[in-house]
């Protein structure tokens, strides 16, 4: 078997297969090197930083819905100095992109962050504009696009990493608020963030997560996410990374063909551990498949009916 | 070290209305689980049942090389898992979470379970060496006894009641544990069960100085500790954290457990 080749190039950043665990669903990759080889990943976007630790939201913080969960964590996290401190020597051992995702409650916090990131040991960072879980709302800053450009903007003066900008999906136009990012001085854009819902237990008549709403995830969104990431790969120059309900190689190349020059996957590795992994073997054994040469062959060459 | 395994299903027995019992062939759990650990089942393929379902590890037979799970019908998950046959694989992770503590100094234990709470106690009270073993099972009624033998045989006295009265005790079963603390003198109580139970348990041992282990629930994502979203709430030093269910549980300390 010819050695396929599935390295990508973002924005600068190498990345040795196109997939990337989602930020939030993976932690900082401790639990989950217990079941997978982390060195087979590309890279790992890790839990959502911010500036002080947080410690999130009331439980219930998960609810089941129709091939999909909705989860209100609210971003408990230890803060960006202990993740540094704790967790990148961890995550160095292994042969994998460290891509840092924050999120704050000011454009000073977003700026301070990427700025103390910036001198650490990290590949890339990840302005999360798009978090439906917290009071304050970083959400707030990713539904205009002039508050995307804006912020981008700010930041990318204090970061020397590839900056990439992910994207709530909870907005009307998001080819504008991609396009935004690209104008604000993002290298990449994410997409997509959960969708905000709602679960409701018909007995107690009370919502199930104990923060009334939450963000959507898993295969119940992926229509839609694979809809906004086509819209936002053909706006935009910059590398698009695609995501939301990516469960298999071929929920993968569908957002690759769409445009996404790599993914992202969150909710799937909650049943299946390892399944990164088997994503990344999947798109390898498809480009061997129909003989392409590389994984370029494959990014963005959906072909519209006319 | 917790793994992800296809198991073979022995047995699988409707024990009491909506109430089943299974028992898998794994060597791997049955050599490594200790009392209060649970596995995490991908109840079918596909779609439906998207997440796992925590359930826990109520026997093992280490000469055999299986272990048994209990489980009553809830939702969709346990609906799918209940219709599984004998001789059918099924996919979970496991051995997961901590344990309780049963260290033999421990000499004069009670077990105090409600509900579908009741089964790590019974793995518990299997495994624990002491001189003596006291049960407390609550259920709704009757009909819902499972374990009855089981449970006789593992302690050394149980107590059992009923919401309505069709057996043993009518009312609570924290009431009978109340009227017997003073005299009982255990030195340990592990509970499991509905939060009003388990609060009460903690409330009675906590006013008669007994150390106390609870067992909680909480819905989960991951299983493994890398998603949070099994939150509960625990001290620290003077202030509080969210701890959470699935790695730094199940089972708590109830001098670190903070109810809401
Ligand atoms: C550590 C632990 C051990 C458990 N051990 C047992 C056991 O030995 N026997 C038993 O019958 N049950 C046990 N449970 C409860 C069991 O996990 C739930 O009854 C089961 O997940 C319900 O799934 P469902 O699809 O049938 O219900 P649904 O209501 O359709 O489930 C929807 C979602 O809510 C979650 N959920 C619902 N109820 C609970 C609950 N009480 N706790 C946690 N998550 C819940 C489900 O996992 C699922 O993600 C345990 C729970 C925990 C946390
Ligand atoms: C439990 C959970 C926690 C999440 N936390 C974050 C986070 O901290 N930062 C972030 O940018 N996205 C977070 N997300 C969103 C995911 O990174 C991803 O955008 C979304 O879940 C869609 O992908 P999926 O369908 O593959 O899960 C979280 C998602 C889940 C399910
Ligand atoms: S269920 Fe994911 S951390 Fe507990």
């Amino acid at each position: 078997m010819k050695n396929i080749n599935t390295q990508v190039n973002i924005a600068g950043l190498k990345l040795k297969n196109p997939v990337i665990t989602a930020s939030g669903s993976f932690g900082f990759g401790r639990e989950y090197s217990e079941y997978m080889d982390l060195n087979k990943l590309g890279g790992i976007s890790v839990k959502g930083l911010t500036l002080k630790p947080r410690q999130g939201n009331r439980p219930p913080r998960i609810a089941e819905t129709p091939a999909g969960i909705l989860n209100s964590v609210g971003l408990q996290n230890p803060g960006v100095e202990a993740f540094i401190k704790n967790e990148i020597p961890f995550l160095r051992q292994f042969d994998t992109a460290i891509i840092a995702n924050i999120a704050g409650n000011t454009v000073e916090d977003y700026c301070q962050m990427a700025e103390i990131l910036s001198d650490a040991d990290i590949d890339a960072i990840e302005l999360n504009l798009s978090c439906p879980n917290t009071k304050e709302g970083c959400m707030i800053f990713g539904i205009s696009p002039n508050g995307v450009a804006s912020i981008t903007n700010q930041v990318k003066k204090y970061c020397k990493k590839p900056l990439i900008v992910k994207l709530t999906p909870n907005v009307t136009n998001i080819m504008a608020i991609a396009e935004a990012a690209e104008a604000g001085g993002a290298d990449a854009v994410s997409l997509i963030n959960t969708i905000l819902g709602m679960a409701i237990d018909i007995n107690t008549r009370r919502p199930i997560l104990a923060n009334n709403f939450g963000g959507l995830s898993g295969p119940a969104v992926k229509p839609v996410a694979l809809r906004m990431v086509y819209e936002a790969a053909t706006r935009v120059k910059i590398p698009v990374i695609g995501m939301g309900g990516i469960s298999t190689a071929d929920d993968a190349i569908e957002f690759m063909l769409a445009g996404a020059s790599a993914v992202m996957v969150g909710t799937a590795n909650f049943a299946y551990p390892a399944v990164c992994v088997e994503i990344a073997d999947g798109i390898a054994t498809y480009i061997q498949k129909h003989n392409y040469d590389n994984i370029y062959d494959i990014i963005g060459k959906l072909e519209l009916n006319t | 070290m917790p793994k992800v395994l296809r198991e073979k299903i022995k047995r699988i027995e409707n024990i009491a209305p909506g109430i089943f019992l299974m028992n898998i062939e794994s060597g791997y759990i049955a050599e490594n689980a200790k009392p209060g650990q649970f596995v995490n089942i991908k109840c079918c393929e596909g779609l439906n049942a998207l997440l796992r379902r925590p359930i826990s590890i109520c026997r093992v037979d280490r000469s055999e090389g299986t272990f048994d799970i209990v489980f009553q019908v809830k939702g969709t998950g346990t609906e799918f898992l209940c219709r599984k046959q004998a001789g059918e694989t099924v996919d979970l992770i496991g051995p997961l979470g901590n344990s309780f503590d049963i260290d033999d100094k421990y000499e004069n234990i009670a077990v105090v379970g409600g509900g579908i709470g009741i089964f790590p106690l019974l793995f518990l009270l299997n495994e624990k060496k002491a001189t003596k073993k006291t049960a407390f099972l609550g259920f709704r009624n009757k009909e819902l006894i499972v374990l009855r033998k089981e449970f006789e045989q593992a302690s050394d006295k149980l107590n059992i009641s009923t919401d309505d009265g069709s057996e043993g005790y009518n009312g609570l079963i924290t009431d009978l544990l109340e009227k017997d603390i003073v005299q009982a003198g255990y030195d340990m109580i592990y509970t499991c069960g509905p939060t009003p139970m388990i609060k009460k348990v903690c409330n009675i041992a906590d006013s008669s100085s007994i150390k106390c282990q609870v067992s909680l629930e909480q819905r989960m994502g991951c299983g493994i500790g890398a998603c949070l979203v099994c939150a509960c709430k625990t001290k620290y030093g003077d202030d509080w954290e969210y701890s959470h269910v699935c790695k730094d549980g199940p089972v708590f300390s109830s001098s670190e457990v903070i109810f809401e």
